[in-house]
């Protein structure tokens, strides 16, 4: 009893909290999943429970299939191409290099600008108009002899492009993630390599990258949950059209201009569970580690 | 020793060249806003598109203000309370996670994590059905639904999990011996938490108000789903000046930087917090 007066205020003041993670988390992911196993395909209709119908039946759906395989190509593009990038500003810089403190804030600054205005610049950019109505790259590609591109319209590759301004805004994040990462391998353990005869290649694979680790897949996690979610830099660049379609728009769509709750659920449910397979493993594991030590 | 002395320095040129091409690369969207926004319509043809303005003119800034200014004071009305809401919350919560545990105190933060991770997508039908909900209810129509203070709940509500991080993460470096002696001293949970907690709390609270203020001065999501056109902020107005045809390409390069003064200049003046935060917020995106 006399314990119980020692935490009871805590959780009192926690509670707020908890009440409202409850309802706006917990509860409305199973209040989402439940729509979407109803037929309410209107905004009157009751909705009848229909079980996993909607799940299966989305796969019948041209654009569907679309807007997965987009958000495929985007995700690998985008994981690799920011997580390489990252690496490699940091790698080029963990030893320490004049001017520092700058290169870091310019390859950072993207990510204090909105993904709108971002993508405002890079439709402009990404323009796919060539020869004498080409602007943005292509026009400076002409100029100096590279080959023009349809950009973000290519019906291959569009969605490779695309990646290129998430890209372009995370790569900074991660340069930070991996340089905080280089500097945390203490010097002894790389003095005591050397010692051991390896050279700075030696260092580099055998104690510097298994270190590197958590911060990989730190990083890893971040950029792949913000890439399976991503809507605004699509909305910006292309709008809805079908030619960069991606899950979270498609869902958009479905509750703006199909009018149909239990669709765009059944989007948004696929697009929580894509996350949630390696968010919560991830999850788990970091706070079992954090208790350990 | 001469030898590996040179390679070391040509290394760090090589390196310096890249990390200036980068550089480069980098800057090159801000040239192409910078640019835009300061040409008069007579130079937007194709042909100029790289090129310096021959005339500079501040026209479509002008435009572009009116256009989204509206926006742009809503964006304000949302960010200034919202972050300070978020961080009031966070604070409290990160307190008692910390320093006044209680039963099941890890499990529960292990739950308000993945509150950081869902996709927002999962939560907005509900999410918009309940606020509507609140307008009936109420009966103050455009308040909840379609007004700047449901959005600023949701935020705040779906900010808990970052902040309640960042502040649990400052406060458990505080010795526990302070806590400790202030219990001795008679001290409840709350008196300590303002004699010697708070005064300390500074730094927390400068990265979560940056944090909070920029994520929700650039969202997007939310204010697409949740608001109507007398509530938009200004990420929403300004897709939508971009988007219409007839818009040239001066005035939305001169909107997108209007849009983006705010948290640009929090970014530079405050660098350090901004980093912090997004050190903090490793766990999230």
């Amino acid at each position: 009893m006399r314990r119980a007066r020692t935490w009871l205020p805590g959780l009192l003041l926690v509670a707020p909290s908890i009440v409202a993670i409850g309802v706006f988390v917990y509860g409305m992911l199973g209040w989402n999943f439940r729509l979407a196993m109803t037929d309410k395909h209107d905004e009157v209709s009751e909705g009848k429970f229909v079980g996993l119908d909607n799940f299966v039946s989305i796969w019948d759906q041209p654009r569907w299939h679309i807007s997965v395989n987009h958000a495929i190509m985007f995700t690998v593009v985008f994981v690799l191409g920011a997580l390489v990038l990252g690496w490699f500003l940091a790698f080029l810089m963990e030893k320490g290099i004049r001017g520092e403190g700058t290169f870091r804030a310019i390859y950072l600054f993207p990510m204090a600008v909105s993904f709108v205005a971002t993508g405002i610049v890079w439709r402009w950019l990404m323009n796919s108009g060539m020869e004498e109505r080409a602007v943005g790259l292509n026009r400076l590609f002409d100029a100096i002899g590279l080959p023009q591109w349809q950009w973000f319209r290519d019906p291959d590759w569009g969605m490779a492009a695309m990646a290129l301004p998430a890209i372009w805004q995370m790569s900074g994040y991660v340069m930070a993630l991996f340089l905080a990462g280089f500097r945390g391998v203490p010097e002894e353990l790389r003095e005591a390599a050397r010692v051991d005869g390896c050279g700075e290649w030696g260092v580099y694979r055998h104690v510097v990258l298994p270190l590197l680790r958590p911060v990989t897949l730190s990083a890893l996690i971040i950029l792949g949950h913000i890439s399976l979610k991503v809507f605004d830099l699509i909305v910006a660049v292309s709008g809805k059209q079908i030619i960069t379609d991606v899950p979270a728009v498609f869902m958009w769509v479905a509750v703006f201009d199909s009018h149909d709750p239990a669709k765009g659920a059944t989007i948004a449910s696929y697009i929580v569970l894509s996350v949630a397979v390696f968010v919560i493993p991830y999850l788990v594991w970091s706070v079992r580690k954090e208790r350990r030590s | 020793m001469t030898a590996v002395a040179a390679r070391g320095r040509v290394s760090t040129g090589a390196r310096l060249v890249i990390l200036l091409a980068f550089v480069v690369v980098f800057l090159i969207p801000v040239y192409v806003l910078l640019v835009t926004s300061f040409k008069p319509l007579t130079e937007a043809d194709p042909g100029q598109a790289w090129n310096l303005p021959v005339t500079w003119t501040t026209e479509a800034w002008r435009v572009a203000w009116e256009k989204l200014a509206p926006g742009l004071w809503n964006s304000v009305l949302l960010a200034v309370p919202g972050s300070l809401l978020s961080c009031a919350l966070g604070s409290m919560n990160g307190y008692v996670l910390s320093k006044w545990r209680f039963p099941g105190a890890d499990v529960l933060f292990t739950l308000f994590l993945f509150g950081m991770f869902i996709p927002y997508q999962g939560v907005m039908i509900p999410l918009v059905q309940l606020l509507v909900g609140l307008n009936e209810l109420t009966g103050l129509q455009g308040v909840f639904y379609g007004g700047i203070p449901g959005l600023v709940l949701a935020h705040v509500v779906y900010g808990i999990p970052i902040c309640t991080l960042i502040f649990r993460n400052y406060y458990v470096t505080i010795p526990d011996e302070l806590i400790e002696a202030s219990r001795v001293d008679g001290a409840g949970m709350l008196r300590t938490y303002r004699s010697v907690v708070l005064p300390v709390s500074a730094p927390a609270i400068a990265v979560v108000v940056i944090w909070q203020f920029t994520s929700l001065w650039n969202d997007f999501l939310f204010a697409v789903f949740l608001t109507g056109p007398q509530s938009w902020p200004a990420t929403v107005m300004l897709n939508n000046i971009a988007g219409a045809q007839a818009t040239p390409y001066s005035q939305q390069m001169a909107a997108a930087i209007l849009s983006s003064i705010p948290t640009m200049l929090i970014y530079v003046l405050l660098g350090r917090f901004f980093m912090r935060g997004l050190m903090a917020g490793a766990l999230k995106g």
